[in-house]
């Protein structure tokens, strides 16, 4: 209890908040990085996720894929990567995509699969070739699945990013590894709260994100 | 005029929907096809604007192979209706009406205009227009539907047991109206039902299929009740339990109707 009081206390000095290794930057530094692995993630697995999800092939190739790609330890990879790439934001990137790509695949695919067929049959009737079926009416009514998608790579990745910092990144894990070296709990403790608390609030805002982009008309519960 | 050419089909899986049917539609005639399920009626309609592809044999359309022309542009000049409507749920009603022309390149504005007087012409309010499909009755996501496929105009219109899910008393006004609009619009209709009743109402031509797509009897309804081609075309519009075979009986001064079986059916004026 007094640890975490001292990490309230760490929390709550605002000199800790400003200047180039503040609260603040990391912080912004944290999203960025995550932003970036989610979005080289989704440029990768969205499209091949909608493609599965449309033509319903390969399905069995992408659940076994992302299965064996979730399996894989996340520092593991770091620390190979930066074997291999060397200190800088290559590796963490790298291994913050593979991380993402499952949860980003798996909600491309089901987003397509979840479209009533009867629709997608009566759209593809009416004339509409496969990219207007595509994007104009599985895309929309998918939307809410595929961003929950997004939100679940998110903030599996905010939740990683820490160990970006574990081979000379800046991010929210800075405080974490410094608290560890120096044997500063309370600091350590301060940036893990930090992390979670941007984990609950991505988390929030994409929620409200998905009821937004909820097709209007579309009785779905 | 669409003819079918000796067309089969056979799935991947080696069951055959079709065997060899060949038929023509002339066009301005409506021809309903009238089968139990696994009779193939829904594929056969389906091979018209390439939804299946056949086989073997061809499917024409004034002459041409369907097989030859491109699949999207087909589509789009043949209207089609659905059982289930097949609305697109996120958009409003007119804009499904819309749907056809505006993916021809309409003006989105003309397209809706254009969908009004449809709403309109299938016995709905355009005040309608703004509401999304969950928002309509079964039947009148039916004549959305119908709207819809009427949009672009089409000279074809392909109906697939459109009025299957909806009570009995809605599917009568339905099938009132598309007498109606028939009678006005004079299109080339392929109706597809189980309901032998609707075909003979709806159908200039009736064909009665067996499983596998197989011809047992085609000809006006009148041709058909009248000589019945075998037991199975009996049993199938009811001969057989005598449900059509009617006769007169004189009570209270009154020429009663009765079937076979003796229940009322009517008075003879």
């Amino acid at each position: 209890m007094n640890q975490l009081l001292l990490a309230l206390q760490w929390l709550a000095d605002p000199a800790r908040w400003s200047g180039p290794t503040g609260i603040g930057v990391r912080l912004l530094e944290h999203l960025a990085y995550t932003a970036l692995g989610v979005a080289i993630a989704a440029a990768i697995a969205i499209p091949i996720g909608l493609l599965v999800g449309h033509t319903r092939r390969g399905r069995g190739l992408a659940v076994t894929l992302s299965g064996a790609a979730r399996a894989l330890p996340t520092l593991g990879l770091v620390t190979l990567f930066g074997l291999w790439f060397g200190i800088g934001l290559t590796a963490p990137i790298l291994a913050f995509v593979i991380l993402a790509i499952p949860s980003l695949l798996a909600g491309a695919y089901s987003a397509v699969e979840a479209v009533d067929s009867q629709t997608v049959d009566a759209a593809r009737a009416q004339g509409m070739t496969e990219w207007q079926i595509l994007t104009r009416v599985e895309v929309p009514l998918g939307l809410p699945l595929l961003i929950s998608g997004v939100r679940l790579a998110s903030v599996q990745v905010i939740s990683t990013v820490m160990l970006a910092a574990y081979i000379g990144n800046g991010g929210l894990g800075r405080f974490i590894f410094l608290g560890l070296n120096i044997q500063d709990y309370p600091q350590m403790l301060a940036g893990s709260i930090l992390v979670v608390a941007l984990a609950l609030v991505i988390d929030l805002a994409l929620r409200l994100l998905e009821r937004v982009a909820a097709p209007r008309g579309a009785a779905r519960a | 005029m669409i003819r079918f050419d000796r067309v089969g089909k056979t799935y991947l899986g080696g069951t055959t929907a079709v065997h060899d049917f060949s038929f023509t539609i002339d066009s301005h005639e409506s021809v309903v096809l009238v089968g139990t399920s696994g009779s193939g009626k829904t594929t056969l309609m389906r091979m018209v604007n390439r939804m299946v592809e056949p086989s073997s044999g061809q499917v024409l359309i004034d002459g041409t192979d369907v097989a030859t022309m491109d699949p999207v542009k087909l589509r789009r000049r043949i209207g089609y209706v659905m059982q289930a409507a097949g609305l697109l749920p996120h958009r409003t009603v007119l804009d499904n009406v819309a749907t056809v022309p505006v993916l021809n390149g309409k003006p989105k504005r003309e397209a809706r205009a254009r969908a009004a007087d449809l709403l309109e012409m299938v016995g709905l309010g355009r005040d309608l227009g703004e509401r999304y499909p969950s928002q309509l009755s079964g039947g009148q996501q039916q004549r959305v539907g119908v709207a819809r496929a009427l949009a672009a105009d089409p000279n074809i219109l392909l109906m697939d047991e459109p009025f299957g899910a909806v009570d009995p008393i809605v599917r009568a006004e339905l099938q009132k109206e598309l007498l109606r609009l028939q009678s006005d619009l004079g299109k080339t209709i392929l109706f597809v039902t189980h309901d032998i009743d609707e075909a003979f109402l709806l159908g200039d031509e009736v064909v009665i299929l067996r499983p596998g797509g197989v011809i047992a009897q085609s000809g006006t309804p009148a041709e058909i009740l009248a000589a019945p081609a075998d037991n199975f075309v009996e049993s199938f519009v009811g001969s057989r339990e005598g449900r059509r075979a009617l006769h007169v009986e004189e009570k209270d001064g009154e020429r009663i109707v009765l079937d076979g079986a003796g229940r009322v059916a009517g008075v003879l004026r």
